[in-house]
């Protein structure tokens, strides 16, 4: 393959991971977010089994996303990440918290211990979801970013410039989709209370997410025009909207009359098409620049890796996500069936012994 | 202090605390699939219940592990974005490859070891820890393929001020690959095993390790002597050859030879002074030995650091020191484990205390072991980051001042150090419960 069709490959599957990881990590944080509201400790803890199996492995997909913008496009990586540095940073903290209170929560039959690992849990994903939507905002605004004498990019931003309102605004989109994502899969995957709040519960959330998506896409056309110029020629564009408002339609339908299940894949499918939507109007813009849009944006073309490189990471991910994919089917396929509270860590304290 | 001071010690901090946990998911995870094998085909419920209870510890390591590990994966990018840029074409894609290649099998077959049991037929379950095992050895892999390629780079070429990747074989399969692959690999195991052997010792001395902890305890301690022995001899033998031939200002740091020589003496012990001129004071010195064992020949020349430009050589006293204390530590786990095989074989060792004493004492030490090599390979390498390609002041983020760095430093600091302090409180409660006695298996 000749270097644009492998750029633009990788731009395509950087989407694709980036998608995975939203739709997989997604109602995991979502359910996190979800156990907030929820005071009952035994059920609490039920939020924690329902994802136990499989959590780490939904957020290896950050991890390989993050491991093939370093490959395919590393001075994003570079400039990107040392400049959102201390939202990284919290971002890092947040995740570390999430991380071990699954493993520390039902160590020790003490409320005041559990409670502590339950508030690292929903704070611990809260922080994450939020953040993520606050840092699409922000490359969808365009990011500070010069050139500098040689050629390379230069960031001239500062922490509190990231947190404007058209940011703010899609964070808290970001949210809502993570928050009705989640409560849709934990009323198809919970039992009891949990599964029956939840389901009342999703399309109200889903009411906050269609507004904020309309009210986020009416704001974008204000904070950057140049994200929809072209657009309205471009089939691939039709399409995705298509699909993003027949999968946002179809989620009340299903979740109303009971089909919890299909009403999560419609908002898996609407997560798809929306990220979808924002990267192709994006492409073959990685990351504006707000500073000099022609100049200084960083393209797929001007911040790409070799041919080499781009060729051997298609072979590592041609042969190793279809196994991937696999295996992984296989083990949600183990764990099939509704959760009860305790079902893998025990109802109560230590559960294990 | 300035930035670079402040991010290379974030950075030793950080993959430092994150090295803690790698060797004992690594390690324990090989005995486990050695536990769970025995107890699958001899279908002895001692192992089944042995299994279950160090794959709680496995569990509680492992999180840490993750945790940690996920700074990592970030933080070449917020920390080093000189380096990062300039190493992308090249570092990257084992980058890509460990996440694609080895953490979605470990975290996915994890959660099917762990929650799996009466799920899963016990082939499938046997499977799983196997595939747990060889995940995180896949990991330490792809990992050890970018480390080693910033020690001794093969397979590119620079243009326009970047390294671009020539060829992906010989990037990956650079001179220093595999034995630090076989190396890194056989500490693990050695770390793995005294974990076992050590938590073992500690539950008999409670008396209450049932019929597990005496059969655990012997399977660490034989295990530990072949890997500790591995760990020397060949591995650790053939990575010092290879750094004699790759990264010969290292040799000369690690081994205290700062005049060059001919018959060079190997130095058992001493103390650096940094000089000038550095010497070595107060040394025990075998003749010739260094030579033998860097170009198995006693009357070779090794180059002393007054062989290298002042600007490019690395600190001599910490790495002279963290190299012979690996070692010295080497020796010792040979030798308690050796002797532990010695009771074994004349029967006493159910009844020696003072040796599980002595075993629960130095079971942690495979892990100061491990931070001594990894000090000696990593300082050894300083002043670069990509030897003799990128200096490690022109590697960190520009954009990244003192505060930043200083505020991302202690909210780190104190976070690790309450994760220490809670992972060693909660394996101690786990140790506490003690396997489940006989009977009982589900
Ligand atoms: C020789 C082995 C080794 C070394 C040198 C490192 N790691 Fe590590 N890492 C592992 C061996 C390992 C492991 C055995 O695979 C872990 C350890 C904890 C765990 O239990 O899995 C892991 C976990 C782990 C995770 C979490 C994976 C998950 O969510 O499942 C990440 C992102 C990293 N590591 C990244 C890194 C980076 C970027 C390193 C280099 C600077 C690094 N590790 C050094
Ligand atoms: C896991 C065990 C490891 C340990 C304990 C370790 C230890 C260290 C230490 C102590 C330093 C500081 C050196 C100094 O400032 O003088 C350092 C620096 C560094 N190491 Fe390692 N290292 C490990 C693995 C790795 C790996 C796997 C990589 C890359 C893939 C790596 C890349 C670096 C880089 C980029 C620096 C910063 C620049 C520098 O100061 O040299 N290290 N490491
Ligand atoms: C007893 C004889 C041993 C010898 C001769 C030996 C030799 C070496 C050498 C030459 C290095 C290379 C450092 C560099 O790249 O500059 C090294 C690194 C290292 N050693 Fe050892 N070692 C021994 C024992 C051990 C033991 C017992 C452990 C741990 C249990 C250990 C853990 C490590 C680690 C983690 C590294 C860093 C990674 C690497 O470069 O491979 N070593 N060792």
């Amino acid at each position: 393959m000749d270097l644009v069709t492998l750029q633009g490959t990788w731009f395509l599957l950087f989407g694709v991971l980036l998608i995975g990881y939203a739709i997989l990590d997604g109602f995991d944080l979502g359910v996190g977010m979800l156990s907030l509201f929820e005071r009952d400790p035994a059920r609490r803890g039920q939020h924690m089994d329902v994802i136990a199996p499989v959590w780490d492995g939904n957020e290896v997909w950050l991890l390989t996303a993050g491991g093939a913008l370093f490959a395919a496009f590393p001075p994003v990586y570079a400039t990107v990440f040392s400049g959102f540095y201390l939202a990284f940073m919290l971002l890092l903290a947040a995740l570390i918290f999430r991380a071990v209170s699954f493993e520390f929560r039902h160590k020790v039959d003490s409320p005041a211990w559990r409670s502590l690992w339950d508030w690292s849990f929903g704070l611990g994903s809260l922080v994450p979801a939020l953040l993520y939507g606050v840092a699409v905002g922000n490359v969808l605004a365009g990011l500070p970013i010069a050139r500098d004498a040689s050629g390379g990019f230069l960031w001239q931003g500062s922490f509190l410039g990231l947190l404007n309102p058209y940011a703010l605004l899609v964070g808290v989109t970001g949210l809502a989709m993570f928050l009705t994502h989640g409560a849709l899969y934990l009323a198809f995957k919970a039992d009891g209370v949990v599964a029956e709040r939840s389901g009342r519960l999703a399309p109200r959330l889903w009411i906050a997410w269609v507004a904020l998506w309309v009210l986020a896409t009416m704001a974008s056309v204000l904070v950057s025009p140049w994200l929809f110029a072209g657009m309205l020629g471009n089939p691939l564009f039709y399409l995705l909207l298509a699909l993003a408002l027949a999968s946002m339609v179809a989620i009340p339908v299903w979740s109303r009359s009971g089909g919890h299940g299909k009403a999560f894949l419609a908002s898996s499918t609407a997560i798809a098409a929306q990220t979808g939507l924002a990267g192709l109007s994006l492409f073959p813009r990685l990351v504006p620049s707000s500073i000099d849009l022609e100049g200084a944006s960083m393209t797929i073309h001007n911040a790409s890796s070799s041919v080499r490189t781009l060729t051997v990471m298609l072979v590592i991910a041609g042969v190793g996500m279809p196994i991937v994919i696999g295996y992984t089917a296989f083990i949600y396929r183990v764990f099939k069936g509704r959760i009860s509270p305790g079902q893998f860590y025990g109802a109560h304290g230590p559960g294990g012994h | 202090m300035d930035a670079t001071f402040l991010a290379r010690f974030q950075f030793a901090m950080t993959i430092g605390f994150h090295f803690l946990f790698p060797p004992i998911s690594i390690g324990l995870g090989w005995m486990l699939v050695l536990v769970e094998t025995l107890g699958w085909r001899t279908a002895n419920d001692t192992y089944v219940r042995m299994g279950r209870f160090f794959a709680k510890m496995l569990a509680l390591t492992f999180a840490v592990g993750v945790a940690t590990g996920i700074v990592m994966e970030f933080q070449f990018g917020t920390n080093w974005a000189r380096y990062s840029t300039f190493v992308g074409d090249i570092f990257g894609a084992p980058l890509a490859a460990e996440g694609v290649f080895a953490f979605f099998l470990e975290s996915g077959f994890l959660g099917l070891y762990l929650f799996g049991r009466g799920r899963v037929s016990k082939g499938v379950h046997w499977f799983s820890a196997l595939m747990v095992a060889l995940g995180a050895t896949i990991s330490a892999f792809w990992i050890l393929v970018a480390n080693s390629w910033q020690q001794t780079p093969t397979g590119f070429e620079v243009q326009g001020g970047r390294a671009v990747l020539t060829s992906f074989s010989d990037a990956v399969f650079n001179p220093s690959m595999w034995v630090r692959f076989f190396h890194t690999m056989s500490a693990a195991l050695v770390t793995g095993a005294f974990f076992m052997a050590g938590v073992s010792a500690y539950l008999l001395l409670r008396g209450n390790g049932g019929d597990v902890a005496p059969r655990a305890l012997r399977l660490g301690i034989v295990a530990g002597l072949a890997f500790s022995v591995i760990s020397a001899f060949p591995t650790g033998d053939l990575h010092g050859r290879q750094v004699a031939r790759d990264q010969p200002e290292k040799l000369a740091a690690i081994e205290g030879i700062y005049t060059s020589q001919r018959s060079a003496p190997l130095a058992l012990f001493a103390l650096p002074d940094a000089g000038p001129p550095p010497r070595l004071r107060a040394a025990i010195e075998i003749p010739g030995l260094a030579s033998f064992l860097s170009y198995g020949d006693f009357d070779a020349e090794v180059k002393g650091i007054d062989a290298f430009p002042p600007d490019q050589v690395p600190p001599l006293w910490i790495t002279f020191v963290s190299f012979h204390n690996m070692v010295l530590l080497g020796g010792l786990f040979v030798a308690v484990t050796a002797l532990g095989v010695f009771l074994m074989w004349r029967r006493r060792m159910d009844g020696a205390r003072w040796y599980h004493g002595l075993v629960l004492a130095v079971s942690w030490l495979p892990l100061a072991a491990c931070q001594f090599g990894w000090v000696a390979a990593e300082v050894g390498r300083q002043p670069w980051t990509v030897y003799r390609l990128l200096r490690t002041a022109d590697s960190v983020s520009v954009t990244v001042g003192v505060p930043e760095l200083l505020f991302s430093i202690v909210l780190f600091g104190l976070i690790y150090l309450a994760l220490l302090g809670l992972y060693l409180f909660l394996l101690v409660r786990e140790a506490n419960h003690g396997p489940d006695p006989a009977g009982e298996v589900a």
